[in-house]
């Protein structure tokens, strides 16, 4: 299978490209906060993301606390609850999941495993986590402005969303909106460095295909991301110019609470077009890092090269590509004429085909691997079934006739977490796992880490499960209590108690995790350089962890791809990307 | 929708392209030094940066697309609602299109001069064009203030409302394209005397020439968008 060079002249000496000027901070300030290094970023990155990440998971527990046992909790009441229903998704989708794979996995790893010093525009980058944080505070401040934080659900729906009756619609949807467009404003500042650094600060012999999966991933969704997130930004702008100006842009002509409002001849169905826009692609900027992520995982930890590469590099392509004509299957219930629909449920459905291969590519993958059942390895293949499974109930949910059904249901609630809340964030643990040697030097304890992963993944399917139930019963979501409902059976109650004591078990055994993190860092075992014994060229760097510039005096040069793993006739059975081909007398077959 | 389909189809259809021909006919499962096709330009890292930051303009131009094309979108979608009346585009707009187009022919003609290595054409003709772009600017809101001066204010009426939205988002996109221009011109005064004058700004003026023919052409368009309708 492999071929290698056959005399050592072939091999190409390191490129003598002169040192790059990197900004080299003197101070504790400048090395720490005004950072530009990609690898400080990257951290101060994934400490936001997860500090509001560790929020929007207590509002979860809220939520589920009034679910599970209604009339108990004097403090939740349905204005606070749909606020919480509201912020809990902004957070997750947006300021966690985008935020964390982009900015923190990204920032850390594309400059690491493309062999560059780091980013291409450093300055730019820093401003870009600088302008995210500003975000994260606004979206904070705005439960504190009068009224409180916006309760028109993630999706922010006009005319409900400024419309007196729901909960923050004066300063609070503002406030989310203020904060949405400098989020945008702040991903396309370090969007443009992720592109602009995989096209061209590629080290010598990092040709595309060489690139990890991890880094397609990444670099597809940041496309899609820059190219989706205008359309967030259009309909913020315009929804702000209808909430302080008055405009109609959105808002037909409403009597509200018996008065005729100013508003006339807007269109709420132009937002729900342009949200969705965003929204949809939005799915896959989460869930193509998480793809790119779980396939090296894989790879690395069952010892055996990703099956079908190349494959997995054209079905990423293709369902970013394909991920912009599928918008309008959330608007199935919307009135849409019935062609409309069939278009977009045929293109929902070959979606699905380049999804479905990767899942095969990755099951291909494991047969007959080495596996090493580590932490890692464990949340990976964890990945893989809950992704199957929300990935079947989308499925039906792809069919015009299904979702009429089932919109707006538990439902619908059950498989989006299974397909885009609970895979993803599988993946963020297993990455950190994965990385978190190479970032501090130090192993994550492992017991900790397995019980971690069961609670969580067992605890996560105790929680959707059921709620697939739910929604064919036809409970439905967003309601902060049922009352008495002629076709929710009294059972129903009971399913939800169980969910919400399934739910605030996982919740609290993430304190595991952040209590490991925590404590890891100064007592955990030394990792050593290469301690999963990988491929790729971060584990490659001559300080652990990498120190600014990443690869000391000369950069790699890379000879092969990053999957050559159990190679026949190999002194290991792992060979690193920048290690010559060996010279062999015989041909090449090897 | 359909303007940003066809628009998005078409970035697709080259970023996608693209991608296909990088990645076809390569069996990334070889070991060998495939380092021959970087020795070209990687060598030199200032070429390598300069040709870094065109890329980092394009994507930022594809970005600028995709967000005009969604307004553009949405005000085709807005139109064809019932209560749409169409707005009194002010005279002055041609004026305004005049000198826009005047500032672009002299970036072009700076961006030809920086090739003749003519310093002081360079110079002249890049003052020249940002102080046409300024003119345009104060003619916008002077377009404003003839506009709410005849009674056309934002909330009124839907065609106004995205009238004062898109002269606005374009405004602020050259008005970030003046900031750095005024950063050019400092560089121009540090740079006069020196040996390589041209070469010290020669970038950065291939740069805003793109910007401000990507901007004019985003003008054009919407200008249009407004006479037609
Ligand atoms: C232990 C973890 C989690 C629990 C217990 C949980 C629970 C809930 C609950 C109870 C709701 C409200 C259902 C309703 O009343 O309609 C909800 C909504 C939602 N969740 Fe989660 N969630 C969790 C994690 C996540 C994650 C990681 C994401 C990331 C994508 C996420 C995204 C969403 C979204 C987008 C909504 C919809 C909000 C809306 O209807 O406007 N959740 N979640
Ligand atoms: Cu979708």
């Amino acid at each position: 299978m492999t071929q290698v060079a056959h005399d050592e002249t072939a091999f190409a000496p390191p490129a003598e490209v002169e040192e790059v000027e990197l900004y080299h901070p003197k101070t504790f300030i400048g090395k720490y906060i005004w950072s530009q290094d990609a690898k400080v970023i990257a951290i101060q990155y994934s400490i936001t993301a997860i500090g509001i990440g560790l929020v929007a998971l207590v509002l979860s527990g809220i939520m589920r606390l009034q679910l599970g046992f209604p009339d108990t909790f004097s403090f939740i009441d349905p204005s606070s609850y749909i606020q919480n229903v509201t912020i809990h998704g902004m957070i997750m989708v947006i300021y966690l999941l985008t935020a964390l794979f982009l900015g923190g996995f990204g920032n850390y790893l594309i400059p690491l495993m493309v062999g560059a010093r780091d980013m291409v525009f450093p300055y730019v980058n820093m401003i870009s986590y600088w302008v995210y944080l500003a975000a994260v505070l606004v979206l904070v401040a705005s439960f504190f402005a009068p009224g409180g934080a916006t309760g028109a659900g993630w999706t922010l729906y006009p005319p409900q969303a400024i419309l007196p009756g729901t909960p923050g619609s004066d300063w609070g949807i503002v406030l989310m909106l203020i904060s949405l467009a400098l989020f945008i404003v702040g991903f396309t500042m370090g969007g443009l460095n992720y592109v602009v650094t995989v096209l061209q600060a590629r080290t010598r012999g990092m040709s595309l295909m060489r690139m990890p999966l991890t880094i397609w991933g990444i670099f597809m969704a940041t496309i899609l991301a820059l190219l989706a997130f205008p359309a967030l930004f259009v309909s913020a702008i315009m929804m702000i110019l209808d909430q302080t100006i008055g405009t109609s842009f959105f808002m037909p002509a409403v009597v509200s609470m018996g008065e005729q409002l100013d508003y006339d001849g807007g269109s709420p169905i132009l937002f729900q077009h342009l949200f969705w826009f965003f929204g949809h692609p939005e799915v896959y900027i989460v869930a193509l890092p998480a793809f790119g992520i779980v396939s090296d995982l894989i790879s690395v930890h069952a010892r055996k090269n990703i099956f079908g590469y190349r494959m997995m590099v054209w079905a990423i392509i293709a369902i970013g590509a394909l991920s912009f004509i599928v918008w309008a299957h959330h608007m199935y219930v919307s009135g849409m004429h019935p062609y409309f629909g069939f278009f977009f449920a045929t293109t929902t459905l070959i979606i699905a085909v380049p999804t479905a291969l990767k899942v095969y590519n990755w099951v291909l993958t494991l047969w007959k691997g080495n596996i090493r059942l580590t932490v890692p390895m464990l949340f990976a293949i964890g990945f893989i079934f809950t992704f199957v499974n929300g990935g079947i109930t989308g499925l039906f949910l792809g069919n015009v006739t299904v979702d009429v059904a089932l919109s707006d249901t538990y439902f619908v609630v059950a498989h989006f977490h299974m397909v885009m809340a609970v895979s993803p964030i599988l993946v963020v643990f297993g990455a950190i796992y994965h990385w978190y040697p190479k970032i501090t030097g130090r192993m994550l304890n492992d017991t900790l880490g397995k019980t971690h992963f069961w609670i969580t993944f067992l605890g996560t399917y105790a929680i959707y499960y059921p709620m697939h139930y739910l929604g064919i019963l036809g409970v439905p979501r967003r309601y902060y209590a049922n009352g008495v409902t002629d076709f929710i059976p009294e059972s129903a109650q009971s399913l939800n108690a169980g969910i919400t004591v399934a739910a605030l078990i996982v919740g609290v055994a993430q304190l595991i995790f952040i209590y490991n993190l925590i404590i890891s860092y100064s007592r955990g075992k030394e990792a050593g350089g290469n301690p999963w014994e990988a491929t790729t060229l971060e584990w490659q760097t001559p300080d652990t962890p990498p120190k600014h510039g990443n690869f000391g005096d000369e950069l790699p040069v890379v000879y092969r791809w990053a999957y050559d793993y159990g190679v026949p006739g190999a002194e290991l059975d792992y060979i690193p990307q920048n290690q010559p081909p060996r010279p062999t007398s015989t041909d090449s077959e090897a | 929708m359909t303007v940003t389909l066809i628009l998005l189809a078409g970035m697709m259809a080259v970023i996608v392209g693209w991608l296909i021909r990088q990645t076809t006919n390569v069996s990334p499962w070889v070991a060998d030094t495939g380092v021959q096709e970087y020795d070209n330009n990687r060598n030199n890292p200032d070429q390598l940066q300069a040709d870094s930051v065109k890329i980092g303009l394009g994507v930022f131009l594809a970005v600028a697309t995709s967000l005009f094309a969604l307004f553009i979108s949405a005000y085709m979608m807005r139109m064809e609602l019932a209560d749409w009346s169409p707005l009194n585009d002010p005279d002055i707009l041609w004026f305004n299109t005049a000198f826009l187009v005047v500032a672009s022919v002299y970036f072009q003609l700076a961006h030809n001069s920086v090739k003749r290595l003519d310093a002081n054409k360079v110079r002249t003709y890049f003052l020249v064009a940002g102080i046409f772009t300024f003119i345009f600017l104060i003619g916008q809101l002077e377009a404003w203030r003839q506009l709410s001066e005849a009674g056309y204010y934002l909330s009124n009426n839907p065609a106004n409302a995205f009238f004062y939205l898109f002269t606005a988002v374009h405004g602020l996109h050259l008005f970030g394209g003046l900031w750095v221009w005024c950063k050019t011109t400092l560089k121009f005064a540090e740079a006069k005397g020196k040996a390589p004058e041209v070469a010290i700004v020669a970038r950065s003026v291939e740069l805003c020439t793109i910007y401000w023919h990507f901007l004019l052409v985003v003008w054009l368009v919407l200008f249009a968008l407004f006479i037609y309708t």
